[in-house]
């Protein structure tokens, strides 16, 4: 099936192709991405900053899905903003497929965003009301000049049989004759449209109702496997994240707090932080029939535009001291492939020496 | 409550929202209602708050301490809402008014259902706003919601929802547009409230999770049908209706490895105002037979544990062995087999 896909997809001359990339480097690596947005402060006070996103850096290499947990306003959405330049951050690097997008034109741009493409959390609001299935997912082929119109009609029926759309019965059907799971497809559809290297999904199953969500994960899951698609997949939803993810990162206050192997951070979670989210979700370990009753973490987010000092999870942290206030913890690995952004990293004690030998 | 059934009048089209809702609630006791959008799960609900469009038809009854609900006059339900039963919508900011400070939006309230003067329903109101853990609340008091984050609003609405001393709080979503740290805390105030208030609580949701952790009974609606009604931890352990079983197997959990398949079931929730004839679950459903072309009687079929399918027997658990260490699953799904992730 992907060979017929290659057949139509790639238009050739991007600007942008695996050529300027080093054998072994990431396919997007990020690294002290910093977004900052100026707003009026309390009392209309003039000059004041967001610290949306602050020094944050990872990599997500080819085929991987990288997944981002946080809640509300932890910068996740303007990390994956940052990611695809709209807007563009205020500091940092972005290398993809070896080139840097912060130092790119317009136009070179546009060509890079070829490669990456995003799927939002509104199924509707993405997708133009009054267009048909086949315009909305013929529009990024239009797009990018993807010719002669047999070429984009025969790729539009492929798409919408990948995300299991018959285009016989939903082709000619506009959004509103669509449920939000078919919609999703349909924006999916129009993500891979042009072969992306890596698709930028800002939660886009929060909307629907578990069993179709459920679908659309299964759908992420095997066009991962069909297209070798790398993800970078932004959730509030920790369970939710870690069914799709090989790495994830947690995010608060405009910081990555912890970044690891799905598996083992979920396990046993290095950061104060991950450990509280973790304590927070209520369920049944369905394997032991167990009542999981959340334990809630007290206080509420500080502002982002006055951080604490120091660590930024400090003033909620059950575990802070007075190095937290001081000294701004940095990301370091603690595990192997572990990084935590804390000066005294939880569950990690008494098993450093065993991990540090393997 | 007792065969609800609701049907409204919607372009010309009967649309049968609530089809069939038995459950009981004792003094005290958290319910949740799970099920899925267009499920009749908050239809339900209005329905004893007495907030239905006019053109709505309710029958079946529902007994709240001996008074029936369904078909009280206007005026009688206008007393009732508030200070017998009050409720708390999934988004705190349309539940307030944007240009009213919050403490007089309490202090409104609690005069509503109280005769208490404006200085006592005041001091009232600071009371109510520290019962609900709002930090600062004399400070609070003279703000207006948009100066509150999320979590501190649904503070808010739940103080002006208990002004009336309700015994009944129905909590329709009233968590989900939080997240997960800001939902522990609201559900822990809701708890404590139960506790301290004796307050029985209906938490309406479609997180089966959130059920299993707080809920002593679960009702699971399907087309607007009470489909399944047990214990929460019976229904868990031993769920039987097929349709209940989909749910939770459709639920990413933490406990599973990464890059299952979920099990998964095709086709959609029928249209409402075109049930099918027999089972609504039987489109989708893998065990149905010619039997359920008739529709399956909502019978307890176990102490306590009512199920609404004919084959409710023959319906196994989720994952009845995927216990960490156990390497041979049943559930031959493939997100759930083995647990060699990358450790």
């Amino acid at each position: 099936m992907s060979q017929a896909i290659n057949g139509t997809g790639h238009g050739g001359g991007n600007g942008v192709g695996n050529g300027g990339r080093a054998p072994g480097e990431p396919l997007l690596e990020v690294r002290d991405v910093v977004q900052e947005f100026a707003v009026r402060g309390p009392g209309g006070v003039k000059g004041a900053v967001v610290h949306a996103v602050s020094n944050v850096s990872f990599a997500i290499g080819t085929g991987e899905t990288l997944g981002i947990v946080g809640e509300t306003g932890s910068g996740k959405t303007t990390l994956a903003r940052s990611v695809i330049q709209a807007p563009r951050p205020k500091s940092g690097e972005i290398r993809f497929l070896g080139t840097d997008l912060m130092r790119l034109g317009r136009r070179a741009l546009t060509q890079a965003r070829r490669q990456m493409q995003m799927v939002y959390q509104d199924p509707f609001g993405s997708l133009n009301p009054r267009w048909r299935v086949i315009e909305l997912v013929e529009e990024p082929l239009l797009g990018y000049d993807v010719k002669p119109a047999s070429a984009r009609r025969k790729r539009v029926d492929e798409l919408l049989d990948l995300v299991g759309l018959n285009p016989s019965v939903y082709g000619r059907r506009r959004p509103h004759e669509l449920s939000g799971g078919q919609c999703q497809r349909v924006a999916i559809a129009r993500a891979i449209a042009l072969n992306p290297a890596l698709v930028i999904c800002d939660e886009p199953v929060a909307s629907l109702d578990v069993l179709i969500q459920a679908q659309v994960l299964n759908l992420f899951e095997r066009l991962r496997a069909e297209l070798g698609l790398s993800y970078l997949f932004i959730s509030h939803d920790l369970a939710l994240v870690k069914q799709v993810s090989d790495r994830v990162a947690v995010m608060y206050l405009g910081q990555l707090a912890e970044i690891g192997p799905a598996e083992d951070l979920y396990r046993r979670p290095l950061h104060p932080y991950t450990s509280a989210l973790l304590d927070s979700i209520p369920g049944l370990d369905p394997a032991t029939g167990q009542v999981r009753r959340p334990v809630p973490l007290a206080g509420e987010p500080p502002s982002p535009i006055e951080p604490p000092s120091g660590c930024r999870f400090r003033t909620r942290c059950p575990f802070a001291q007075e190095r937290c206030a001081v000294e701004t913890p940095r990301l370091r690995e603690v595990l192997r492939g572990r990084q935590v952004a804390c000066h005294f990293p939880v569950n990690v004690v008494a098993d450093t020496a065993k991990d540090s030998a393997e | 409550m007792r065969d609800l059934r609701v049907t409204f009048t919607r372009g010309g089209r009967r649309v049968h929202a609530v089809n069939g809702l038995s459950y009981d609630l004792s003094e005290g006791e958290i319910l949740a209602i799970i099920g899925e959008s267009g499920s009749g799960k908050t239809v339900g609900a209005r329905t004893l708050m007495g907030l239905l469009p006019p053109s709505a038809q309710v029958s079946g009854s529902a007994m709240f301490d001996g008074t029936e609900l369904v078909g009280m006059p206007e005026p009688t339900i206008r007393h009732w809402r508030g200070s017998e039963i009050a409720m708390v919508f999934q988004d705190p900011t349309r539940s307030l008014n944007p240009t009213m400070k919050i403490g007089t939006q309490i202090t409104e309230a609690i005069r509503q259902h109280s005769d208490l003067d404006r200085a006592a329903a005041r001091d009232r109101a600071v009371e109510l706003l520290k019962l609900v853990h709002l930090p600062a609340a004399e400070r609070r008091f003279h703000e207006y919601p948009h100066q509150l984050s999320g979590g501190m609003r649904q503070r808010v609405v739940i103080a002006i929802a208990l002004a009336g001393e309700p015994r009944l709080l129905i909590a329709d979503e009233a968590t989900s547009a939080l997240d997960v740290t800001t939902q522990a805390q609201i559900m822990s105030l809701l708890l404590e409230l139960q506790e301290r208030l004796g307050m029985a609580i209906i938490l309406i949701s479609h997180d089966l999770g959130l059920a299993a952790s707080y809920a002593q009974n679960v009702v699971v609606m399907y087309a607007g049908r009470a489909v399944e009604y047990a214990p929460a931890r019976q229904l868990f352990r031993d769920v039987r209706m097929p349709y209940t079983r989909a749910l939770l197997g459709a639920i990413p959990q933490l406990e599973r490895p990464s890059h299952g398949q979920l099990p998964v079931i095709s086709g959609q929730p029928p249209d409402p105002a075109a049930l099918p004839e027999g089972c609504p679950f039987r489109p989708r459903c893998d065990i149905s037979t010619d039997k359920c072309a008739e529709a399956p009687p909502f019978l307890e079929h176990m102490p306590g544990h009512w199920w609404a399918c004919w084959h409710g027997e023959a319906v196994h658990p989720v994952d009845p062995a995927a216990a960490p260490g156990a390497s041979a699953s049943p559930a031959a799904s493939a997100g759930v087999a083995g647990e060699d992730g990358r450790s």
